[in-house]
This record gives structure tokens, sequence and C-alpha cells, in this order.
């Protein structure tokens, strides 16, 4: 039995900070504002129900976009050197050393119209609106929460032996062989951690959509917005969204279990 | 047992917490009255020659630019110190006045906070003999809707709600007010206001037949109708987002083409982009007023009725005119000031116009989180049937999709420790 003196002040975080809130949202989710039992809140969470499914999108198509990117930069990252590999690993984190919203800031400068990409796409002779749409919210969240794809990815990959690669090349594999045998299998621990730390915070996320997207909110705002005059309903929609991202880690959970298991 | 017995104990105290803490500010506001109210009646003017002055931020003229500095001014002429603070909004200046011991003699809050602050018996009634200069303010902004009878205020400054175009992008020629704002010809082109009050108090007056802004309580109904109509703004394609201050950046760098805001803050926009121009909306807009009043916690009254009738002097309110460039109420000021000012519609509108225009009441808690509920809704949309079930859909999917998952778990834990015991 190991000690779990250690902990201890962790535990302590986690009740005083996670543990309570976490059961106070549960308790306005579920009363009214004189405190009294009510599914009222639940009922009003349906107004919102177009906002769930678009951030839900949001999220997906952003995630998939991130493992797209980040999958074969982890790989060949995994490749280089170990003194190589810190320092470009360093370079990855550069961005994120600035302010979240200033990075935001600058993509609405670069994406504006009139703006310099603008200004170029128009000097081809392509008229394009860039900014105030879907797209505009995705490039934003690929390139906030980008970092944290590779930075799992990585992690895993660089673990993967040489030698297992080397192996199953001279049991005659060819290189989409060893991709599909040995590869992927073995990172798929980190796609897992991966992808829950890029949809996770892509679907609850705000002011992303604030400054890139149009006249579409996304659910983070929402909330932000509601629990300035009405906290049960603002707990009851918060509530909603984390038992959606639950569900989504036991499915992750779940799948990944037995990808590594079954194979 | 042990772990959830020592979670509940915890839950029990932070909630015991929270009970006390209420009961406690309870408490304390309820000992500041009654601190405040005998101490009201003092007037330490004639020992102490002080005044404490409340105003919000860049709200007076400072001297600068060769121009009068109103203060050193006042200092200079009357012999009494000024002790100057500010405020960035009415909330905080409200919060202040009733959650700390701070005394201030002169306030200078917006209509709807003097309402409230009148209503709760926070402000002292002044005595105009001690203000002659009164007689220079526009009879027009003397009472409102936030001082009926006009006994607790002296008008500081006024400004309205007016549009903001881009030349380059939509003629002029075709704008004559908010009802504009839902032309779908102007697509992804339309800025509103990004607070529930302001853009509400727009789809009111567009709504057929209007809705009056400015009552003092607003039906459920009226609230619904509001709402459909500023929904209406965005399914017909020409709202490009809802924004406050980011206005500046939107119109200034000429990424939107129509937007409604405050005329003060247009007369800077145009200053920043030459393709700028205004319109004041056929159908009058929402007028708001500062104004100086005394508050209870005062404690050199006196003092405080001359620095208001300082502010009053024509020449004094000229230059304050000229500095924070809204308007004045102050009619010998108007008459000192250049024609730059005078002729400039988004500061001196004609009289015609301010007739057409409305004050906010102050509103009931109820009323107003309704609407700030229906300015959300306003913004999203409506939710689909369709978005509806599917929430629901997958809602349940994971509901069951866990269980059946922790089943399998733990039948698969039984089964591993039956593995284990036959090893």
């Amino acid at each position: 039995m190991k000690s779990k003196k250690p902990s201890i002040p962790y535990l302590g975080w986690m009740l005083v900070f996670t543990i309570v809130p976490l059961l106070m949202v549960l308790y306005y989710a579920f009363t009214d504002d004189t405190g009294a039992f009510t599914m009222e809140n639940f009922t009003n969470v349906a107004d919102y129900s177009h906002i769930f499914l678009y951030s839900l999108y949001v999220a997906l198509i952003s995630t998939l976009i991130c493992l797209v990117l980040a999958y074969p930069v982890s790989y060949s990252i995994s490749r280089c050197s170990e003194r190589k590999q810190s320092i470009i690993v360093m370079f990855l984190m550069v961005p994120m050393w600035m302010n979240f919203l200033l990075r935001v800031y600058a993509w609405v400068l670069i994406l504006q119209s009139y703006g310099p990409l603008d200004t170029m796409l128009q000097f081809f002779g392509i008229h394009l609106k860039l900014i105030g749409n879907t797209g505009a919210i995705i490039v934003g969240m690929v390139y906030e929460f980008l970092p944290f794809m590779i930075l799992p990815l990585h992690a895993v990959m660089s673990k993967i032996d040489d030698s297992l690669i080397e192996a199953a090349q001279d049991l005659g594999c060819s290189g989409v062989y060893v991709f599909r045998k040995v590869i992927f299998p073995l990172s798929i621990p980190g796609i897992i951690s991966g992808v829950t730390m890029v949809f996770v915070p892509t679907a609850s996320t705000f002011l992303v959509a604030q400054y890139l997207g149009g006249d579409q909110l996304m659910i983070g705002d929402v909330i932000e917005r509601v629990f300035q005059f009405n906290h049960n309903t603002g707990s009851a929609i918060a509530l909603v969204l984390m038992v959606v991202i639950l569900g989504f880690l036991v499915f992750m959970n779940r799948f990944g279990d037995k990808e590594a298991v079954g194979r | 047992m042990k772990r959830l017995l020592s979670l509940l104990m915890v839950l029990v105290l932070v909630t015991m917490n929270g009970v006390s803490l209420v009961s406690c500010s309870d408490g304390e506001e309820q000992s500041q009255e009654e601190k405040v109210s005998p101490s009201a009646g003092i007037d330490l003017s004639d020992k102490e020659k002080v005044v404490n002055v409340y105003n919000w931020g860049e709200y007076i003229a400072p001297g600068d630019d060769g121009g009068m500095d109103v203060l050193a001014e006042f200092e200079k002429t009357t012999g009494i110190k000024v002790n100057y603070t500010t405020f960035e909004t009415n909330e905080e200046l409200y919060n202040v006045l009733k959650n700390s011991n701070s005394s201030y003699d002169v306030i200078i809050p917006s209509d709807y906070m003097i309402a409230r602050l009148q209503r709760e018996g926070m402000l002292e009634k002044l005595d105009f003999n001690n203000i002659p200069n009164y007689k220079n303010i526009d009879e027009r902004f003397r009472t409102g809707t936030y001082d009926e009878t006009g006994e607790y205020t002296v008008p500081y400054t006024w400004g309205f709600v007016a549009l903001v175009y881009n030349t380059k992008m939509i003629d002029g020629d075709e704008l004559s007010g908010f009802a504009d704002l839902w032309n779908p010809d102007y697509k992804n082109q339309v800025l509103m206001f990004n607070n529930s009050r302001d853009a509400l108090a727009i789809a009111m007056q567009v709504c057929d037949p209007p809705i009056d802004p400015g009552k003092d309580s607003f039906t459920a109904e009226d609230i619904e109708r509001a709402t459909d109509k500023l929904v209406e703004l965005k399914e017909c394609g020409s709202l490009k987002r809802y924004v406050m201050d980011q206005v500046f950046t939107e119109m200034e760098g000429s990424q939107a083409g129509l937007a409604t805001y405050y005329a003060g803050d247009i007369a800077t926009m145009l200053d920043n982009n030459e393709d700028l121009d205004y319109i004041i909306p056929e159908e009058g807009s929402n007028l708001f007023v500062d104004a100086l009043c005394i508050p209870t916690c005062c404690k050199h009254k006196k003092n405080a009725e001359i620095f208001i009738d300082f502010m009053c002097d024509p020449e004094v309110a000229a230059e304050n005119a000229n500095y924070i460039y809204y308007g004045t109420p102050n009619k010998a000021a108007l008459e000192l000031m250049d024609e730059e000012y005078t002729d400039f519609e988004l500061v001196n509108p004609p009289a015609e116009y301010i007739d057409k225009c409305y004050a906010f009441t102050e509103l009931d808690d109820k009323t107003y989180s309704l609407m700030q509920e229906n300015f959300i809704k306003a913004c999203t949309g409506k939710a689909s049937p369709g978005s509806i079930w599917t929430v629901i859909a997958i809602l349940s999917l994971i509901v069951a999709g866990t269980i059946v998952v922790l089943i399998l778990n733990i039948r698969r834990g039984i089964k591993n420790r039956g593995r284990i015991n036959k090893l």
C-alpha cells in the first residue's frame, strides 16, 4: 500500500475548489432563486440547444484539423535526436508565452477586411470574407489548441522504440504496414489524450467566437452571459455541457482500452 | 464512510459561512444607515474648507491645451479645497455610497442611478438659494424621469443615441432612422449595442406599433415583441455583430458599414475616420443625463452647493463642454461656445429632436433580468425543434452509454477477480 499522505495538499485543494463548486453547480441547476426544487432551468436550456450543437460541431472540426496537422509533425519530431526534440518542443511552446486574448486579437488584425491577408488576396483578384464566420472561429481554435495536440502525441511517440520499427521492416512490412501495425497502435494513448485536451476546451471556451465569429455565439459565451443575471439557468447549461463532455471522455477511454488491449 | 462524513462537514461549514456572511453584510448595511443618518444633518462647511467630489473619469476640464483648469480655478476663487476622486460605472458609485464609510459631498451619477438613489433616500434636497447660476440651466433638463420635481439634481451633461455610417459602403441619402438597421441590403454591415437595455429600446421603437422605451415598466409581451424584432435583425441578414467598445475599431477601421452608438462617441469616431458620417434617427432616441447631486453622506453641504454653483457658471460650463464634448444643459454656456460646437448636431441637436427623445427609468429587478434573458435569446437566435431533439438524443445516448460502460467494467472486474483467485 503506497502512502497517500503526499497527496493530501492536493486533495484539500480539489475538495475546496473542484468538488464544492461542482456541488454548488448541481444545487443551483436544480433550484430556482428561492431555493426550491425545480426542473425549469433545464427547459430553459432547450432554448440554447442549437448553440450546443454548433459548439460541438466547431469543437469536432477543430479537433480533427488539429489531429491531422499534429500527427505527422509529432512523428517527425519524435524521430529527431533528443537535443533537437527539446529545442523544437520549446519553439512549439513560444506562442503560448503570450496572452491568450492577445493571440486571438492578432488573428482579428490578420483576418479583418483591408487587413494584410485580405489585401494580398484582393491583389490576386480573390474576394473572400475572412472574418465573422465559422471558418475564422475554427482557425482561431486550431491555432490556440494545436500545441495541446502535439505535446501528448510527441510524448507518446518519442517512446516508440526504433528497434520495433526496424523489426517490422526486417520481417518484410511495407511503410504503410509498419504504420498500421506498429506506429499507429502504439500512438493511440497519445491520440486519446490529445483529442481530449483539444476537444474539451474548444467546446467550452469563450471569447474566441466573440472576436472571430460573426453573430454566432458559442456555448461558453452563452454561459458567461446567462450567469450575469441568472445563476440557476447558467448552472443548468454548464451541467448539460459537463454531461456531454463526460460522455465524450467515457467514450474515448473505452475506445482507447479496446484498441490498446485488442491488438 | 469517514470521507463522506468529512465532506458533509465541509459542506455544512461552507454553507453556514455563506449564510453568516450574508447576514453580516445585512447587519453592516443597517448599522451604516444608522451611522449615516445622524451625521447627515451636520454641516462642517464653516469649519473645514473642503469639498469631496466623486465624478466620472475624464469628465471635467483638466486645463491642458491652454484651457481652464476648473478644479484649480475653483480652489483659487473660493478658497475651498477639492478632494477629487473618479468612478467608472454607476454601479461602482452605488456600491461605494452604500457599502463604505467614505463621505462625498458632490456626486455625478446618470439618470437611472439618480432615480434609484432618490428612491432609496440617499440624496439630499438642494438649496437653490445657494446655487444662483441654476438660472442658466435649460428648463427642459431641470426635471425628468430621474428627478420629477427637480429638487435633487442640477444637470451636468447630456447625450443621446445616434447612427454612424461609412459613406464608402452606404449611401447616406437612403438612411433616415433606426428602421434602416433592418434593411437586408446592408448584408453583414450593421453593428448593434451589446447590452440589453439599449438594444431592446431600439427594437421597441421599430416595432409595429412602436412601444415607448421610456415607460417605467414593461409587460412580458412588450419584451417578447421587442425580442422578436431583434431576432429579425439577425434573420434578415443585416446584422454583423453585437458590440460595445469594439464599435470603435470596427467603424474607424471601416470593417462595418452602419452602427448605432452614443452621439458623443460617434463624434470621436468621425475625428478618426474621414469616411464616416452620422445620422440623427428620425424616431427619436434615448436621451441620457448626468447630473450633480448631493448624497446623504455629505458633510459639507454648503461647500457642495458652492461647487455646484461654480460648475453652472457659463464660462466654466463652456470649458467643460468643450473638453468632454457631450451636450451641455447650460444655455448661457452655449452662447459662449464657438460654432464648431453649437452647429454640431451630435452635441447640440435641434430642440424638436430632443422633444422626440425618451429617458430610461429604473426598472425593477424582475423586468430587467427578463430583458437580459430575452436579449441573449435574440443574440443566439431561436432554437429549432430539431436541434432540441438532437441534444436530448445525444444526452440520452451518453447516459445510456455511460451506464453500459460502467456495467461492463464492473463485470470485467468481477471476472478478473475470479481469475486471480483461481491462480
